[in-house]
């Protein structure tokens, strides 16, 4: 083996985003290992200044076309709480619904388009159709049930139009809602089938240490509100975010790096909200987990694909019980005045914990603004990740290493057009 | 050969300044997709598959604003290799809400958000692919409509009929489907009057205004419209804002704005 190994990836495949891989390893060790972030940044904190707050939520949207719905919902809460409004419940369920709509697509995506050829070893879903057609087209369809829980409830998939700070522009009608019910009756036979199915594929025995840090909520399983904790013991208020986690920038990255103030790198998404809130699962989730070996606990980053399938499965059975006993509110928002203050919000994006913080003044103008999302909270724990796994496989053929280095990234579903917002891998030896 | 060995035409997707929404409009219509795939090979499309064939290629969709000197350069380089290029989406044809910058110093912009802006690297501003290269088709929407989108890739990978075109704005297709008019009706700025058609209403028919995510139609006038809003009593600043959006830099909201600028700067 050479004395200086560099392994590069130009531009990972199957990421939201684009992005690429260095690794360098000398005298058998590995030296350094970079995950660089070439979106081009995008500067939404900077032209953000200066508008309305009822603009808000239109424009943060635009971050990303995954998770628009994430950053409409951090925006709100954290403008609503600056603007003293409270939601009509019905409201709140919608919300929760549209939110767990945008869950279910993007997990539905990752699982069978982005993640699963890595574990049945095609380069994309395209050729998976010729081997595993009746898996596709389940994944397809609850991908579409997921966005069309978006087009009904927010006017579209990609950059819902329904969404504004108080509620809604438009509640549905009960009527509207009855096709949506009979199809998330189907979706929860259809998420058990896919746990029952991506629980046969091939897993690695690989365990990672894990600092999780998820919402939690007294009833719920966390989507839009709670407290912050995290498995070693943190258990904050969402205003203390900024007390707690640091962003740091570094060279040849467009995106920012988190890590815990006291600790370090840390991990949010699916992982860590499974570990921290596995009793709020509904009741069919925690039972489909257990019968596919996870007994509330899941520290192997691999089988993020079964935690998610799980997740999908905890949508479709939370939401069909929302959408039941959804009554049409009188008003499908509230009225806001503008007024000066400072609001802060973590929801849950599909990719994990997404912070948003505004300050107006007092003709509800943004003053500042700062959004932390799931990606770069992740960047260093994903860095640790592969540097783990490269140096525990040293001496493993140039091109599964590389394959193994993409899926190691895989596993963690990032999004880089959020993390400035990421992917591709060229293997080289010097 | 912007075909492959067994005769199907090369398609390749590229991503450039953006936020994902469009290519993933495109993975939305999955039937469709795979439909077309069946006559037409993915060359590249690394959001969706890990193989990549080189150009050159039938047709590239192209999403995203150009906002890097890279960038500038691989769209030249998707260009050379693309028999048709067809751009997907707000952030291509006009330069995307990103274009906010360009009425700004992006400087001032980057240490807002960059603690060492210097190791960022931007141009000043983020500019449609238009301004760089030799567009076929633009496809409209924030995210880009599909249907449309569609047919226009099977117009180019197998000559099958573009779509129709019009210069209907979105308030005809409020009348057709009776929706009230959200500008007279709520007092407030409504960019449809201006907006090329295309999304059905989608916006005035949730009881909101047109936020112009399908950009100005041919001949829009933003002066007469602006004095629509002033005789509606709605304030300046909201008035300035309602330009500022979406399609900031597409012509001709990016000469409006910047005549509206150089008054500010002059009345100081």
């Amino acid at each position: 083996m050479n004395q200086t190994r560099t392994i590069k990836v130009e531009n990972i495949a199957r990421i939201e985003g684009e992005g690429k891989l260095l690794i360098k390893v000398r005298h058998s060790e590995v030296e350094a290992v970079h995950l660089d972030i070439f979106e081009p940044p995008r500067f939404f904190e900077a032209f953000l200044k200066g508008r309305h707050y009822k603009e808000v939520p239109d424009m943060v949207s635009r971050i990303c076309g995954i998770c628009p719905v994430a950053h409409q919902m951090s925006s709100i809460h954290a403008l609503e709480q600056i603007l003293g409004v409270t939601i009509d419940p019905q409201v709140r369920a919608l919300r929760r619904v549209l939110y767990l709509g945008e869950w279910l697509e993007s997990h539905a995506l990752h699982v069978h388009m982005l993640h699963a050829p890595d574990f049945v070893g095609t380069t994309d879903v395209i050729q998976m159709t010729k081997t595993y057609p009746e898996e596709v087209q389940r994944g397809i369809k609850l991908k579409k049930l997921g966005h069309e829980i978006m087009t009904v409830l927010g006017g579209r998939a990609v950059h819902p139009i329904n969404v504004r700070v108080g509620g809604f522009y438009k509640s549905p009608k009960k009527a509207d809602l009855a096709d949506l019910i009979e199809r998330l009756k189907w979706g929860k036979e259809a998420a058990l089938d896919t746990i029952r199915w991506v629980s046969t594929l091939p897993f690695p025995e690989y365990e990672q240490e894990y600092e999780f840090v998820s919402l939690q909520h007294p009833d719920e399983y966390p989507v839009n509100e709670g407290r912050l904790i995290s498995s070693q013991g943190l258990d904050i208020p969402m205003s203390a975010y900024e007390e707690h986690f640091v962003e740091e920038q570094v060279a040849n990255s467009n995106a920012l790096h988190s890590r815990v103030k006291e600790r370090g790198a840390y991990l949010v998404g699916p992982l860590a909200r499974f570990n921290l809130n596995f009793d709020k699962l509904a009741p069919i989730a925690q039972q489909a987990a257990q019968e596919a070996g996870l007994n509330g606990t899941c520290n192997n980053p691999f089988k993020s694909i079964i935690v998610r399938s799980i997740e999908a499965l905890h949508i479709c059975d939370e939401s069909l019980r929302l959408l039941e006993n959804y009554e049409e509110p009188d008003k499908s928002a509230v009225d806001t005045e503008p007024r000066a203050g400072k609001g802060y919000s973590c929801t849950e994006a599909p990719r994990g914990l997404l912070y948003h913080y505004y300050e107006l003044d007092e003709q509800g103008l943004v003053k500042s603004a700062q959004i932390i999302p799931p990606t770069a909270q992740n960047q260093n724990k994903i860095e640790e990740d592969l540097f783990r796994f490269v140096s525990e496989n040293l001496e493993m053929p140039k091109s599964q290493m590389t394959a193994k280095c993409e899926q190691t990234i895989r596993n963690y579903d990032p999004c880089l057009s959020c993390a400035t917002h990421f992917l591709k891998l060229e293997f080289d030896e010097e | 050969m912007t075909k492959t060995t067994r005769g199907k035409p090369k398609l390749a997707v590229w991503k450039f300044t953006s936020c994902d929404g469009c290519q993933l409009t495109l993975l939305n219509h999955e039937d469709e997709l795979l439909k077309l795939l069946s006559d037409a090979e993915l060359a590249y499309f690394p959001e969706a598959t890990s193989s990549h064939l080189k150009g050159p290629y039938q047709l590239s969709l192209v999403e995203g604003s150009i906002s890097t000197a890279h960038e500038a350069e691989k769209i030249r380089e998707v260009r050379a290799a693309s028999k048709y290029l067809v751009t997907m989406g707000a952030c291509a044809m006009g330069g995307g809400l990103q274009a906010l910058r360009n009425f700004k110093d992006a400087g001032e912009f980057t240490s807002v958000v960059y603690p060492m802006p210097d190791f960022v690297e931007t141009l000043h501003k983020s500019t449609p692919i238009s301004e760089h290269v030799t567009v076929d088709y633009e496809a409209r929407g924030c995210p880009v409509n599909t249907n449309t989108l569609i047919q226009v890739v099977r117009a180019f990978l197998f000559g099958e009929p573009l779509p129709e075109t019009n210069n209907r704005s979105v308030c005809v297709d409020c009348k057709k489907l009776g929706v009230s008019c959200i500008m007279l009706d709520q007092g407030i700025t409504c960019m449809g009057p201006l907006t090329q058609s295309g999304c059905g209403a989608l916006c005035p028919s949730f009881n909101r205004a047109c936020a112009g995510c399908y950009g100005p139609r041919k001949f829009a006038h933003p002066e007469a419209l602006e004095r629509h809003w002033r005789q509606l009593g709605i304030p300046e600043a909201e008035i300035a804002r309602a330009f500022r959006g979406i399609h900031s830099y597409a012509e001709p909201y990016r000469n409006h704005t910047l005549k509206e600028e150089a008054k500010v700067d002059e009345s100081n």
